[in-house]
């Protein structure tokens, strides 16, 4: 009747964010909402209620002129592996609403599961969680507008980036349907990697040698961001400017960068 | 102030008479009887229970709505090759569910048979250019997400093995929409408890894909020891 499902090469889908080239222009986070029906509020700068998967974040290295430099790093969710698959968001939850998948390496929510305890808005380190503290309100006939790949949130649930997992769903349904296992790389990207005008964001498989992130990931300019808590993310940055790599965790003054990924990693 | 004074007065005559009282009951009545009427009337209460339980909410939950016109999937399974011809596949994997307008007219342009159903789908619905407002019965929640090409191309499993002996069916049953949600009832299935399952097709709740996925040896899920929630979940 069915026939045994087997997957031998699982899959760890990454991200690698270039921050040198990344210029702050904020077309990810548009693609990303659009993409996402993602819900936008009247006034988007309280941060309390505005709901944003990918954020950019300005950084800067405090000097005075003429040292002053500034640097963006957009943050979309992580999706911590931590110690197999117990990131620290699908660890506390306690509806299984949020998952870890083995086999995509991508750590899932469902709205219709979640009950809006917030346990992993707490548990998570890099704030890439967000609660609905309404339902969404669209300008009229936006409603229409929606994508119909990505289910809509209600009031009280959590919503974090799915790396435009519905785009894998489709682009596996084709494959499906092609009789093949496996996809290209550019077969599955995601929306704010599509969007980014500099190249800065690269999305692919970080087990797959034939991928762009895989290389990428063990470039000398990458980190991630608070590595030491042992989270593991799979979103890694790229810089060749020191002090930003230090923003990257909590350094004290004596300690070196780059140090706990190979930890963690090796 | 005279109503307190009864209240006080009332409670301790009831205090007083209380000790006294069980012990003339206790020997009218024989424990084994005071027993016996007990389970009796718990059995007529759950009984009630499971009557309003099962039979009458269900009849109250459920709302019998009739299709546009009626339609004969044996009449067409003979003039036509397979499910495919009609419920096909587009190009890109996606699957095109209930044919649209487009295709019907290929054969439907004047009338066929001669049915009063068929002479109102072409004079109402083909003639005005109108897409027929089907109920889908196996319209799933909009939270869900489900490949047909990952069950029919990957999988290799019939349409009958969850959709049931449909093609041989010569009119459409009623619709029956849950009132409260909104969804068919072929989601939840007929079966209220779902514990006398005997065909995949009866039911099309997430426990029954997920016991499915399981069986087949899909466990990717961290939390669950089961196929991930993003599998099924959009």
């Amino acid at each position: 009747m069915k026939k045994g499902h087997e997957h031998k090469n699982p899959k760890k889908y990454g991200m690698v964010i270039d921050l040198d080239k990344c210029t702050g222009c904020g077309a990810c986070m548009v693609a990303c909402m659009a993409e996402n029906n993602v819900p936008f509020k009247k006034d988007e700068s309280n941060k309390l209620d505005s709901i944003t998967w990918l954020r950019v974040y300005k950084l800067t290295n405090n000097k005075p002129y003429p040292d002053t430099e500034i640097c963006y790093l957009p943050r979309p969710c992580m999706h911590c592996e931590g110690s197999h698959g117990h990131s620290p968001c699908v660890s506390v939850c306690p509806a299984t609403a949020t998952d870890y998948s083995t086999e995509t390496g991508i750590v899932s929510q469902i709205y219709t599961r979640c009950f809006g305890c917030r346990y992993c808005m707490a548990a998570c380190p890099y704030h890439a969680r967000y609660f609905n503290w309404w339902d969404p309100v669209w300008p009229t006939g936006m409603e229409q507008m929606l994508s119909p790949n990505v289910s809509p949130r209600m009031r009280g649930v959590v919503e974090k980036c799915s790396f435009c997992y519905h785009r894998y769903q489709l682009a596996m349904e084709k494959a499906y349907f092609e009789e093949r296992e496996d996809l290209e790389e550019d077969e599955y990207q995601t929306a704010c990697t599509e969007a980014c005008p500099a190249g800065a964001i690269v999305f692919g498989d970080l087990n797959n040698k034939g991928h762009a992130v895989y290389k990428l990931k063990s470039d000398p300019r990458a980190f991630r961001l608070l590595e030491r808590l042992g989270t593991n993310p799979k979103v890694y940055y790229l810089s060749s400017r020191e002090w930003v790599r230090r923003q990257g965790d909590n350094y004290l003054e004596h300690e070196e960068t780059g140090k706990a990924r190979q930890k963690v990693h090796h | 102030m005279s109503t307190i004074e009864e209240n006080t007065k009332d409670s301790v005559d009831a205090a007083v008479k209380e000790p006294g009282a069980p012990e003339k009951e206790s020997e009218k009545i024989e424990p084994g009887l005071a027993q016996g009427s007990i389970i009796v009337s718990f059995v007529i209460g759950l009984a009630i229970a499971l009557i309003i339980g099962w039979i009458v909410f269900p009849a109250l939950l459920y709302s019998e709505k009739e299709q546009p016109f009626d339609f004969s999937h044996e009449v067409h399974n003979d003039l036509v090759d397979g499910c495919e011809s009609c419920h096909y596949f587009r190009d890109d994997g996606t699957f095109a569910g209930v044919p649209k307008l487009w295709l019907c007219r290929d054969c439907h342009e004047e009338v066929q048979g001669g049915t009063a159903d068929e002479e109102t789908f072409v004079y109402e619905y083909v003639w005005n250019d109108r897409e027929v407002p089907w109920r889908i019965y196996s319209k799933q929640p909009d939270c869900v997400f489900f490949s047909h090409a990952a069950h029919v191309v990957k999988a290799e499993m019939d349409c009958e093995t969850c959709h049931g002996p449909i093609g041989e069916s010569d009119s459409l049953k009623p619709y029956e929409e849950n009132v409260i949600t909104g969804y068919s009832r072929d989601i939840w299935g007929k079966s209220i408890s779902g514990l006398n399952k005997k065909h995949i097709w009866e039911s099309m709740k997430m426990d029954d894909c997920a016991d499915c996925h399981k069986e087949a040896g899909m466990e990717s899920s961290v939390q669950t020891k089961k196929d991930a929630c993003f599998v099924c979940h959009k």
